[in-house]
């Protein structure tokens, strides 16, 4: 479409400013990256078709006989404007050319490929909330829900309906940190930071039905000084299954599975002999060292194994808590301790990934210190 | 505690497994050896290092251990001290002894050896305390501590010729005064049991004996003594007094009710062979029936064979865990099954393993010797549902966009101190009762504290750019029901560029309005602003509040110039303090595609001078109110303020605002423009604005 400026009237200063718009519109022509100078030629410079002709033809057939003269003597610069202006380009395009084949030359636009790239610093994953996902995801793989629960519990679900007895050492207040003031309430029903998310385990089956899997992520605290292994804030990830044909030897499979699914598939388990309040029989696991694949190395002390979780089959006198709860909460009490069975697992988080990332000082991972951070882009 | 193989193997005559091997199969059943010693000097073998668990404390000794490889390798175990020391005479000197506390003290056997010289031990037992370092004391009492170490059973033996009429055992009156073998005075309370004669105490029960009454070299005759304790009694009076003694710590983990008639022989043997005394009467044993009927004399556990199985699946070997094999196991481990129907059985319970109690308890012991790594690996066959959490995708949408942001996720402590909490937020805190110190008091009522202490972290180490956020629970409510959400905080410091909108100074502020502005896009709901009462912690002026659907959800600005201060932080930051439990509880945004028109999109740029008192909103809002179907957006595109009040009069700010108009239906006619165009000129000068040339 030939845009042809409105003249509003034949006076000097809007010729002026008509022929400069033309000439501009031609300038950006003849600067721009589709430029062809034959092409160019025919569409503004040709004798019968070109736009110089149509435009100025256009402006002569309306203009006043004492206006023609004017237009003329424009339409003459413009065409000279225009092929300066041409030839110039000319020129230039044919060292550019002539440039593009001779190192070194200024026509080439030479880059310091060396320079680094413009930086989109993207945020971290946080390497604990990174490992417990994957964690989670592991299991969520294998059929499991996820659970959670608050951070602040009672002394039932922490500690009475986990099976721990009225004066386990794990109740003192040099172990767990309590809420003030709870000296005048019931024992059961005093406040205090979950030292484990095993409480979890507790509302989990209040609330639902059996068979039951679940996978439990969540913050925990403990009354530790901070050092370089202990933190009064970590994290743990639960595990509870619960159906009517749950065995030792699913739970040995369980965590076999999955240990070779966070690990590697060269991952081997073996299981000891443990002691935990909740559960029965109880077991540590332990997994082949992954630094050193069992040989023995400095991370393995030698031993060529890795202590990673504590687990076993579900306490009956869990199982009695939860349905004498039920009972008092008017619900029915399905945990029979005579047709189902379970097994829990649970693993710390922070170790696993000071493990995996070789991290010396838990507290980095509650420092927010970029430094840190930005170790794991 | 530590364990000799050579001691160790006199029990079990037909072991043949290496030293290495027992090593390794005792640490896979639960009876963990933590390191192994070859043993020196005149015996041959290993010293184990033990760690045994304290429910097991019937394993902490050379026969409990000898008692579990028996059970493992399925071999003989010899019997202990099993015969009666041959007694002078059957009736005469057989030691008085009165049981008052019966509450407390529920066996006492007592046995009379006269004519004894006390020497230095010698033979199997000093080559046993030199391999063990178990310091050499004198013959009889070394005897004591041999059998301790061989059967667990703390026993004591005192100088007959200083017993004044008989053993009484008692609670301590108050304030009695009490001299203790390691020369130590201590004042008793009621509630401390004492052995004692018939004029003053003797020693303090289970946990350490009188030095009054203790054996010497000059000790003529000596009485035996082996009980059975109460272990909360035993507990309260160790800690009580500070006392923490092999005796103690056996007697307050439940001791065998049965052993002390069979440590008292075993004692008595050997220090009659030792010193060449003789026994001069039979043996006092005291028994307390209600005492025996809760440790020894346990009514049977019923175990159910198909129960074992329903537990414990399915074995390595595919054979599974026989009827035969729960049988042999219980029995070696010292149970007596009872069959009562078939692959039902009563079980009466070994006196020393008190931790055994339930049906399961004989379950894992069988699958504790069978061996945990025995069993396979099966997996449970899926049923039930699986249920997401309901905010997962919400949450991983909070990060993924965050994170994309160029926010690092960072976790803080959980507590922060009462002036933070007061600092940051009206919302009651809820105090800790026994926090690890003051700075870590409170549970924290918000996030912000815990974000400006890790900001202040990297600034102090010269750490200049950081971007974080936490994705965490707040605490509120008071001490009798604190409330949980989830709440989440961004910080920013740094890398404060100016661009063609902002200056420097101020473009902390609107990247975290804009990182704000678009993890709300992601969610569902309208949000809004406004600026009223914000927290002190905000720069008056310089922060604001975002509301969704009229909601609060978020405050953000920069920190006061007191907060920055009282961190001594020298350059500005800016933080928001999100209630991320209410944008969880708005659904993502469902995208959802329209057509994009064929017809191009036309630019037009305005360029006014404002009053400072004419805000962006009200610009925006004048330019949307004339509803130009046409128009697709409006952007500021420059701010220019002019200090000199040259270019630009003072008060005032020169503003060019971009305006996109776009048709689905049309080309845009060049009057369509003009006339869009000659609207919001006139909407921009009714605002006050002029227009620039």
């Amino acid at each position: 479409m030939l845009n042809i400026p409105q003249l509003t009237d034949f006076s000097e200063a809007s010729l002026d400013a008509a022929f400069a718009q033309v000439q501009a519109e031609a300038k950006i022509a003849v600067a721009g990256e589709a430029f062809n100078i034959e092409g160019f030629r025919l569409e503004w410079l040709g004798r019968k078709q070109g736009r110089l002709k149509i435009i100025s033809d256009t402006w002569l057939k309306t203009a006043p006989p004492e206006a023609k003269k004017l237009i003329g003597q424009r339409f003459n610069a413009l065409k000279e404007a225009i092929e300066s202006e041409l030839a110039g380009r000319e020129s230039f395009l044919k060292e550019f050319k002539q440039g593009l084949e001779t190192p070194g030359s200024p026509f080439v636009p030479q880059l310091d490929i060396t320079l680094p790239g413009t930086a989109q610093r993207l945020g971290v994953e946080h390497p604990l909330v990174r490992t417990m996902a994957e964690i989670v995801s592991v299991f969520q793989r294998m059929g499991y829900s996820v659970g959670l629960g608050p951070e602040v519990e009672t002394d039932f679900y922490n500690f009475e309906a986990l099976n721990f007895p009225p004066n386990h050492p794990a109740r003192d207040t040099q172990d767990t940190l309590v809420v003030a003031d709870q000296d005048s309430k019931p024992l059961r029903e005093r406040l205090l930071m979950r030292t484990h998310t095993s409480p979890v385990q507790i509302r989990s089956m209040l609330e639902h039905d059996p068979p039951l899997r679940l996978v439990i992520p969540g913050k925990v605290h403990r009354n530790d000084a901070a050092d370089a292994t202990h933190s009064p804030v970590f994290h743990q990830v639960e595990g509870l299954c619960v159906g009517p044909d749950i065995t030792f030897s699913d739970l040995k499979g369980t965590l076999d599975h999955a240990m070779k699914a966070f690990f590697g598939s060269a991952v081997k388990t073996r299981f000891f002999p443990s002691f935990f309040p909740f559960t029965e029989p109880s077991a540590d696991v332990q997994i082949s060292c992954i630094f050193c694949g069992g040989k023995g190395c400095r991370k393995c002390k030698h031993s060529g194994w890795i202590e990673l979780l504590g687990c076993g089959m579900v306490d009956p006198a869990v199982f009695e808590s939860v349905n004498q709860r039920r009972i008092e909460l008017g619900r029915d009490p399905v945990y029979d301790t005579r047709r189902i069975a379970g097994f829990a697992f649970g693993m710390g988080v922070d170790r696993i990934a000071m493990m995996k990332y070789g991290i010396s000082d838990i507290g980095l991972l509650y420092s927010g210190d970029m430094r840190f951070l930005e170790q794991f882009a | 505690m530590d364990i000799l193989t050579p001691w160790l193997r006199s029990y079990l005559p037909e072991l043949s497994v290496t030293d290495a091997q027992l090593a390794e199969d005792l640490t896979l059943r639960g009876i963990a050896v933590e390191g192994t010693f070859p043993l020196e000097g005149a015996l041959t073998g290993t010293r184990y290092e033990m760690d045994i668990t304290t429910n097991r404390v019937d394993a902490m000794n050379h026969y409990g251990v000898a008692r579990e490889a028996a059970a493992i390798y399925n071999v003989a175990l010899a019997t202990i001290s099993q015969t009666e020391p041959i007694a002078e005479t059957a009736s005469g000197d057989s030691y008085p002894v009165t049981i008052e506390a019966s509450d407390l003290c529920g066996r006492f056997t007592a046995r009379v050896i006269r004519g004894v010289t006390v020497k230095p031990s010698t033979g199997l037992i000093a080559d046993y305390f030199a391999a063990l370092g178990q310091k050499p004391i004198s013959g009889p009492v070394d005897v004591t501590n041999f059998g301790w170490l061989a059967m667990g059973q703390p026993t004591h033996v005192f100088d007959l010729d200083t017993l004044e009429g008989g053993i009484i055992v008692r609670r301590a009156k108050a304030g009695e005064k009490l001299r203790l073998l390691d020369g130590s005075e201590h004042i008793l309370v009621t509630d401390d049991l004492v052995v004692a004669d018939q004029k003053k105490a003797l020693a303090l029960a289970g946990v350490m004996g009188g030095w009054d009454s203790r054996v010497s070299e000059t000790t003529k005759n000596i009485l035996v003594e082996a009980a059975w304790f109460d272990p909360a009694a035993i507990r309260a009076s160790s800690r009580r007094h500070g006392l923490h003694t092999d005796a103690s710590h056996r007697f307050e983990r439940g001791a065998d009710f049965n052993a002390a008639p069979l440590a008292n022989n075993l004692v008595t043997r050997i220090v009659v062979e030792q010193t060449g005394g003789h026994v001069a009467g039979p043996m006092t044993d005291i028994i307390i029936p209600a005492i025996a009927g809760k440790t020894a004399d346990r009514p049977a556990i019923a175990l159910h064979v198909a129960e074992v199985q329903r537990h414990l699946g399915t074995t390595a070997d595919g054979i599974g865990i026989s009827e035969q094999i729960v049988a042999q196991y219980l029995t070696a481990l010292g149970c007596t099954l009872t069959q009562t129907a078939p692959g039902a059985y009563a079980v009466k319970l070994p006196s020393w393993r008190l931790d055994l109690e339930r049906e399961i308890d004989l379950i894992e012991e069988v699958a504790r010797v069978y061996g945990y790594n025995k069993f396979a690996n099966t997996l449970p066959s899926f049923t039930g549902t699986v249920i997401e959490l309901p905010h997962a995708t919400q949450e991983a949408a909070i990060r993924t966009t965050l994170r994309g942001l160029g926010y690092s996720e960072a976790i803080s402590s959980t507590f922060c101190s009462a002036e933070e909490a007061a600092a940051f937020t009206t919302a009651p805190a809820v105090a800790l009762g026994n926090p690890l110190s003051a700075e870590a008091g409170m549970l924290r009522p918000a996030l912000t504290p815990g974000m400006a202490t890790m900001l202040a972290h990297n600034l102090h180490r010269d750490v200049s750019t950081v971007r974080l956020f936490e994705l965490g629970t707040v605490f509120t409510g008071s001490t009798a029901s604190v409330a949980e959400h989830t709440g989440l905080s961004l910080g920013l410091t740094g890398n404060a560029n100016a661009t063609a909108l902002y200056k420097a100074e101020d473009s902390l502020f609107y990247e975290l309005k804009g990182a704000l502005e678009t993890l709300l896009a992601k969610f569902t709901g309208t949000h809004t602003l406004d600026a009223n009462d914000l927290p002190t912690w905000i720069a008056p002026g310089r922060g604001a509040r975002i509301l969704l659907d009229g909601t609060p959800v978020a405050v953000f600005g920069e920190l006061a110039p007191a907060e920055l201060q009282r961190r001594k932080l020298r350059q500005p930051v800016a933080m928001a303090e999100v209630h991320a439990a209410t944008l969880l509880a708005h659904p993502l945004r469902q995208p959802a595609s329209r057509d994009l028109s064929r017809f191009q999109a036309v630019e037009r740029d305005f360029s006014f001078v404002f009053p400072d008192a004419v805000r962006w909103q009200a610009i925006d809002a004048a330019i949307r109110t004339l509803a130009i179907p046409e128009l697709q957006s409006i952007a500021p595109v420059e701010i220019f303020r002019d200090a000199k009040g040259k270019s630009i009069a003072a008060g005032s700010y020169s503003l060019l605002t971009r305006v996109v108009f776009q048709s689905p239906e049309r080309t845009l006619s060049d009057e369509d423009l003009t006339t869009s165009s000659a609207r919001i000129t006139a909407a921009l000068t009714a605002l006050g604005g002029v227009q620039r040339a």
